[in-house]
């Protein structure tokens, strides 16, 4: 599969970008006197109105708990919740619904298969993960190594911002036991060609983990034509609430894998002696959940499959085409993150001026981004600066949003000469 | 927000493009590491105290303007204070950036010469552990403390 030529390329005439941010109550916000221009999505992105009042009205009318109540409301909301299951299947195209269990987000996916899956990991076997990662992708397996006795190791990316394919390839062994990456690098906006990284490490035995946080808002995911082990993403980057997130796992290796959080709703069976467990999802999903935050997230990507995810990834690609060009204007700036497959993430650094001091003064003139270290350090290290500045784009991001984001950069030169 | 003038005065760009007592201080007997895991920076902070006065101040390190420009006119206002008079001015400093009453905060700029320069940050609370970074890494070098200093 080549990612490059499965994108379409025009944006659909019936992609209304203004009509869209109408659906966005927190847009019409003024920050500062000025126009809220929202560029910090790869942080969290705003959230619809349906999504809003979905969870409110959760709250209003159905609020019970879940898969264990006799009564009518706890039934309607067992319903909405597991409908919202469905719509996540759907939505990344898992061949069952048991494979998708809903956690607190991404961070957490990743943390239960360190926890569980990890519980197999041996003294000297191998866990591969690129140098563009997450926090969130990196210390759990460092702390899964401390635990087990493994090594980890890490596959080198180049000036662009692209996966090294020859150290990735190199780095895998016949101890490779588990590989994690990430299908869009936070920090740089590469597109990992994670298709054939998971051919190359199930060619030699290793599972692997997906990070889809970057990617679910802004790329069609189908796990089955990828063929991952684990695919983990969250809900409040993908227009959907805090707290809730999913972890795909091929049914096959969930049903293998021990529980790692004991409690309520997990159990089959329950006495002193010894306790037997749920049949998946349940059997991961210990205590009550977010049952609002997971309804929410079904409202959520019912609204994006309204839009169409390639029309929004077409969409957000030409506000990437030009702010890049625009940037290449701006005396002193300088991209950090440049592979040809990248999402709507534009990272840069201006000379003499730091991230932070770019960042409040952006912030004056209503325009939020983020700016630091990205929970990347090493990607900092590895590019030689502290921190940089990030605009992260979405489907409500405009063209006239790229213009006020480079109109606030010209006066950080007033400031600082 | 304030104008960004009363934050980025023309003292503050100045000493973040060229910080006074920048570099490594051979001799020194006290030092410690600074890091605003947030944003960062780092400075590295050396002290040279003689019988009870610091006698020389030198930082090394990497930040925004705001915590560079912090630490360069910390560096100034300390030499020739004695410990005591060190500590006493970064709760004044501190006040000043962090005092709920308006009022006594302004009283505390009075006697901070220099320094209230960067009573501005008091306005942009995401930036204040920029300018006391250099002042918690003091604290901790007069107390000889080995863990570099967090300011989250």
């Amino acid at each position: 599969m080549n990612a490059l030529t499965e994108r379409p390329e025009a944006v659909p005439a019936t992609f209304d970008v203004m009509r869209l941010r109408d659906d966005f109550p927190i847009l019409e916000r003024r920050v500062h006197g000025k126009p809220l221009v929202y560029l910090d999505n790869a942080a969290t992105s705003q959230k619809p109105r349906c999504v809003i009042e979905r969870e409110a009205r959760y709250y209003a009318e159905t609020n019970a708990n879940i898969h264990r109540g006799i009564h009518f409301l706890s039934q309607e909301a067992t319903e909405a919740y597991e409908a919202a299951r469905d719509s996540v299947r759907r939505f990344i195209n898992a061949g069952r619904r048991e494979e998708i269990v809903f956690v607190r987000g991404t961070t957490e996916a990743i943390n239960l298969v360190a926890a569980s899956y990890g519980q197999r990991i041996k003294p000297g076997d191998e866990i591969l993960i690129t140098v563009m990662e997450h926090h969130s992708n990196i210390v759990p397996w460092q702390l899964l190594c401390e635990r087990s006795g493994a090594i980890l190791r890490v596959a080198s990316i180049d000036d662009a911002g692209e996966l090294d394919m020859a150290s990735f390839e190199q780095q895998l062994g016949p101890h490779t036991r588990l590989v994690a990456m990430t299908h869009v690098s936070n920090a740089l906006g590469t597109i990992n060609p994670v298709r054939k990284m998971i051919d190359l490490a199930h060619s030699h035995g290793a599972v692997v983990l997906v990070d889809g946080a970057q990617a679910a808002p802004h790329l069609e995911v189908d796990v089955q034509s990828l063929d991952c082990d684990f695919y983990a993403f969250s809900g409040h980057k993908l227009y959907g609430p805090t707290g809730v997130g999913v972890l795909y796992g091929k049914a096959a290796l969930l049903d293998s894998m021990p529980p790692w959080q004991g409690g309520g709703d997990m159990i089959r069976q329950v006495t002193f002696a010894r306790s037997t467990w749920n049949d998946l999802p349940y059997k991961f999903e210990a205590g009550t959940p977010n049952i609002a935050g997971g309804i929410g997230l079904g409202t959520a990507i019912g609204y994006l499959e309204n839009i169409g995810l390639d029309a929004i990834a077409a969409h957000e690609r030409a506000l990437l085409r030009q702010a890049t060009a625009r940037a290449a204007a701006v005396p002193g700036l300088r991209l950090i993150g440049t592979a040809r497959d990248k999402a709507g993430i534009l990272s840069f650094v201006i000379d003499d001026v730091h991230a932070h001091d770019v960042g409040t003064i952006l912030d004056s003139e209503g325009v939020a981004v983020r700016t630091g270290h990205h929970c990347a350090m090493p990607v900092m290290e590895r590019f030689g600066v502290p921190a940089t500045v990030r605009a992260s784009f979405a489907l409500y991001s405009t063209p006239g949003e790229v213009d006020a984001l480079f109109a606030a950069l010209a006066k950080v030169r007033e400031v600082f000469g | 927000m304030s104008d960004l003038r009363d934050l980025y005065q023309e003292v503050i760009i100045d000493h973040s493009r060229r910080p006074r007592n920048f570099g490594p201080l051979p001799g020194h007997n006290h030092h410690a590491e600074g890091f605003n895991p947030l944003c960062g920076d780092k400075l590295t902070l050396y002290l040279k105290v003689v019988d009870g006065i610091i006698e020389e101040v030198r930082f090394e390190g990497a930040g925004c303007a705001i915590s560079t420009a912090s630490a360069s006119l910390m560096s100034e206002a300390l030499k020739g204070k004695n410990e005591a008079q060190a500590e006493e001015l970064f709760a004044r400093f501190h006040a000043l950036l962090t005092e709920a009453d308006e009022k006594q905060a302004a009283n505390q700029a009075e006697s901070l010469g220099k320094l209230q320069v960067l009573a501005g940050v008091r306005d942009f609370p995401a930036r204040i552990k920029c300018a006391t970074l250099a002042w918690h890494t003091l604290h901790a070098a007069l107390h000889d403390q080995a863990a570099p200093v967090s300011t989250e």
